[in-house]
């Protein structure tokens, strides 16, 4: 059945005929437990360079849950208007060539986008392609920006990631590497940046993830249900509430909720004062070390994260505290398996953390 | 009903599909049921229910996401000249539910996206150029077929479903009371969580071993639904009992401790004061004990033998090695999706969905000409082309590690290497491989990669010398090497041990018993870690307890074959393999 036709190239998406209003997501503040994820998603918002977050456990804990939590409390962010790619107007460098070759360009503020990227998606969807609408109707060869376009400056969001094709994978890890998507095809030639911060999640259950895309995330944590009863019936009572009363519990939670908006602000602001001691450089070093991560990418997101941290604790410097409490988010996933060594890598982190930090 | 004693199957069975009819969306339904009468009458019942204004749609296994999230309408694009969007069946089903057929073979992939509407109310559309988001709040009844352990319907979509059922013919005959929708459905956003309910679900279903949250939310939509059937105010007693039956119940992955001991103990110690049970109205113990005395009574006979710890730890991760190992093939297995790519030999063409991919380019290529001869009739280009992916079947490697040093006789040496040839004959027909790892001296060596050629493996196997210690430790490191390897080329590997289990060459190759034999053992517990379906064959002339042992730590099933030929030999093995997943 032929539904009514998408109207010609709009970044916003098509508004359906019976729907109401979107409720509300599920507030970030609510979201009971679950300290680890909460703090890996505050710290890439804090500081994108961090690398992106793996949330990697149990079912029904809330992964999709806090990642989706997270678009409505981050504080707006200035684009040039009208532009595809979300072009910031205070870095010249950085524009896209129509925003670079434009007139003054008008400046306006949105929210940052967390784009989903759904498992269904197809290449075309994700990385730009033709504009067909105005390829058949105008005979102009238009680019139509994909997924990757609309996440720039952004968060992409990969619920299930292990199970994501591998042609996209490919696709992803290229971009992630260079901050750039080149889209050659169908006769149009176009590249564009694309930074955003990757956000995974899944269950290992259902799949390995491929070394590589492991990888490429800065942060990954564990969930786990929690185990007491108090927690638990805690959990349930705030989602039931919610699901009975989206709009309601939402509004019971916005106080909160503006706070850790201003927390955040305040942070990113403190990130460039954030000392970080030689001190702390060495333990970093001598933790990697260690543990026999590969590659420097452990020491530096482990670094980036601190500060990252004790900016949005408002510390003036990184302090030891901060490289143990984000060690194992940092590193756990870095560590070479070992045969013949049973131990999970949070436990080999912990170990190493007492060897460096001496107990 | 509840009061008289244990509620029947069939009435329960009848309840889920009227609280299924009133709130698809909250008490979702997993039934898993052989296709017959009870499933047949169980259905019926349903659609009787259903309201003639809401959809309520079969959808088959294999649906493709075009049809199952939407896509772009091929004719309608075609004929207008401009892309023209399709709704999917998702959305197409708002406000209705979903019948999925076949569901424990549906695709994990097509599961998440369900799985996802479902979290959503809403089918985000990223495809074919086009960008939506459609709303699409249905409820779903997956059907399951599944005979064997091993075909569930994923478990995203599993956990999503509230009631799970399982039906057979005791049910029947199916009865259904008077049931008034209207009224429930007019009761139901008016029903209040009750704090005691909410505690007494969440600590029945921690009692029972369920880890998801998702399991005591369930059951809460669905004491709220009864509730609402009943004409209560808010859920009883009752209405919960029915939730932990349905919801909790079959999610169980061990028994609770019957209540009776610890009061049995009070009761010797000092008899409780009779006002105790009076007090008892307020306080929570009992519901909760009336959740669980519920849960308990409904959960599966079977559950007892799924529940033997080391049985369970191998299932879980023998069913993820499995996962990874459904591999994507080029050529052969079932078409699962589409890519482009060029068409090379060997590839096949996936017709429809490249005449779909050059449909809206038609009139503009056209326009471009100009043709040597007359227009062709659809213009089709390169980047238009579109190839069948295809899932091959999972493919087993069996790893050989054959003890090859003095304690094992040559002759043992001679019967492995027959059984060995011979299961490679076998295992060339069914494209299953082979590799053999021989053991001797200091270390262990892989003497043959895997491979299904017999003539290589003849070759390796004639060269093969025998004599010196038993480095059982860097024997099994190595095959647990290989089958790494193995798993990650998307094979299923099966190790087959043939030793006698008499360590005497340690993991770094030195001498000395007790060293060589703790390092088996670990080296055998990390095998089991790893997930890998193994069989030891004790070939010593008695069977041996330090080979049981290595079997037992590694998870492996025993086998002793002390006159073991090599037909025999190779008989056994192929059993195992057939029964490995």
């Amino acid at each position: 059945m032929p539904d009514d036709a998408i109207p010609r190239r709009s970044g916003a998406s098509v508004v359906a005929r019976r729907r109401p209003t979107r409720r509300p997501p599920f507030p970030f503040t609510a979201i009971v437990g679950q300290e680890e994820m909460k703090r890996a998603l505050l710290i890439a918002a804090v500081d994108p360079s961090v690398g992106g977050v793996l949330a990697f456990g149990d079912r029904g804990t809330g992964k999709s849950t806090a990642v989706r939590a997270l678009a409505a409390l981050l504080p707006p962010m200035t684009v040039v208007q009208g532009c595809p790619y979300n072009c910031a107007p205070e870095e010249p460098a950085g524009l896209c060539p129509a925003c670079a070759h434009g007139s003054e360009p008008q400046v306006v503020s949105v929210p940052v986008p967390v784009v989903d990227l759904p498992l269904g998606a197809t290449e075309d969807r994700v990385l730009g392609a033709l504009d067909i609408e105005r390829a058949l109707a105008e005979g102009v060869k238009a680019f139509e920006p994909g997924l990757l376009a609309r996440a720039h400056r952004g968060f992409l969001y990969i619920d299930e990631v292990n199970l994501l094709e591998d042609h996209l994978v490919d696709v992803l890890l290229d971009v992630a590497a260079s901050g750039e998507n080149v889209v050659e095809r169908e006769g149009i030639s176009v590249r564009h940046p694309a930074r955003f911060v990757l956000v995974g999640s899944g269950n290992p259950e259902e799949g390995e993830l491929r070394p590589q895309l492991l990888d490429r995330f800065g942060l990954s944590v564990e969930v786990r249900t929690p185990e007491d009863v108090a927690t638990r019936i805690e959990v349930v009572k705030r989602r039931d509430a919610y699901e009975r009363d989206p709009a309601g519990f939402a509004a019971s939670w916005a106080r909160e909720e503006t706070r850790l908006r201003r927390q955040i602000v305040s942070a990113r602001n403190r990130l460039g004062k954030v000392a970080v001691p030689d001190a702390a450089l060495d333990r970093a070093a001598r933790l990697c070390l260690a543990l026999g991560t590969d590659g420097l990418r452990g020491e530096l997101t482990l670094m980036r994260a601190a500060r990252a941290l004790a900016a949005f604790e408002g510390e003036s410097a990184v302090a030891d505290r901060h490289l143990r409490t984000l060690a194992p988010s940092a590193l756990r996933h870095r560590l070479r398996r070992n045969p013949l060594d049973e131990t999970a890598s949070t436990t080999r982190v912990e170990r190493a953390l007492a060897e460096v930090f001496g107990g | 009903m509840a009061e008289a004693g244990l509620p029947s199957p069939a009435a329960d069975a009848a309840m889920a599909a009227r609280l299924f009819a009133l709130d698809p969306t909250g008490c979702g339904v997993l039934l898993r049921a052989r296709p017959g009468p009870a499933r047949d009458a169980w259905l019926a019942l349903l659609r009787r229910l259903w309201p003639e204004d809401r959809p309520l749609r079969r959808v088959p296994v294999g649906i493709p996401d075009s049809r199952l999230l939407g896509g772009l309408d091929l004719a309608a694009t075609l004929a207008a000249g401009r892309a023209v969007a399709e709704r999917g069946v998702l959305a197409e089903c708002d406000g209705g539910a979903i019948i999925l057929a076949m569901a424990e073979r549906l695709e994990p992939g097509t599961a998440a996206r369900i799985a996802r509407a479902i979290d959503e109310g809403e089918v985000v559309l990223e495809r074919d150029g086009l960008a939506r988001r459609l709303p699409a709040r249905f409820g779903v009844v997956a059907l399951d077929e599944g005979l064997a352990e091993e075909e569930v319907v994923p478990r995203a979509l599993a956990d999503r479903l509230a009631i799970h059922l399982a039906l057979d013919e005791t049910v029947l005959p199916m009865r259904l009371e008077e049931t008034d929708l209207d009224a429930a459905r007019a009761l139901l956003p008016r029903l209040r969580a009750d704090e005691r309910a909410i505690a007494a679900l969440v600590s029945a279903a921690l009692a029972l071993g369920i880890d998801t949250l998702r399991a005591p939310l369930h059951a809460l939509a669905v004491a709220r639904a009864a509730a609402a059937l009943a004409g209560r105010g808010a859920p009883g007693a009752d209405d919960i009992a029915l939730a932990a039956r349905l919801v909790l119940a079959p999610r169980a992955t061990r028994l609770p401790a019957p209540p009776q001991t610890p009061q049995n103990e009070d009761a010797e110690e000092a008899p409780p004061p009779p006002e105790a049970d009076a007090a008892t109205e307020n306080d929570p113990r009992p519901l909760e004990d009336l959740v669980l005395e519920a849960a308990r009574a409904a959960i599966p006979p079977d559950l007892l033998a799924k529940l033997d710890p080391g049985l369970r730890l191998q299932r879980g991760v023998r069913s993820l090695g499995r996962f990874g190992t459904g591999q994507k093939s080029r050529r052969r297995g079932r078409p699962s999706g589409v890519r482009p790519g060029a068409l090379r030999p060997g590839e096949r063409l996936a017709l429809v969905e490249t005449i779909r991919a050059a449909a809206p380019w038609q009139r503009l290529r056209r326009a471009e000409g100009p043709f040597a001869l007359a227009a062709p009739r659809v213009i089709v280009r390169r980047e238009d082309i579109r190839l069948v992916r295809f899932r091959a079947p999972t493919e087993r490697t069996a790893i050989f590690a054959v003890d090859a040093s003095g304690s094992t006789a040559l002759a043992r040496l001679a019967e492995a290497k027959g059984a060995v040839e011979i299961l490679l004959s076998d295992c060339y027909v069914r494209r299953d491989t082979v590799a053999l790892i021989a053991f001797r001296g200091r270390s262990a060596e892989i003497v043959l990669p895997p491979t299904n050629a017999l003539a290589r493996a003849r070759r390796a196997l004639a060269g093969l010398p025998g004599g010196g210690g038993t480095p059982l430790a860097a024997a099994l490191e190595l095959v647990g090497t290989l089958a790494a390897q193995v798993a990650r080329r998307g094979r299923t590997p099966i190790a087959v041990l043939l030793t006698d289990g008499r360590a005497n060459v340690a993991r770094d190759g030195t001498p000395g018993r007790p060293r060589a034999e703790a390092d088996a053992l670990a080296a055998a517990r990390q095998l089991r870690a790893q997930g890998l379906a193994a069989i030891l064959i004790d070939t010593a002339p008695r069977p041996q307890p330090s080979a049981q042992r290595i079997a037992a730590e590694m998870g492996a099933r025993y086998l002793a074959l002390p006159y073991a030929d090599a037909a025999r030999l190779s008989r056994a093995v192929r059993a195992e393999m057939e029964a490995s997943p």
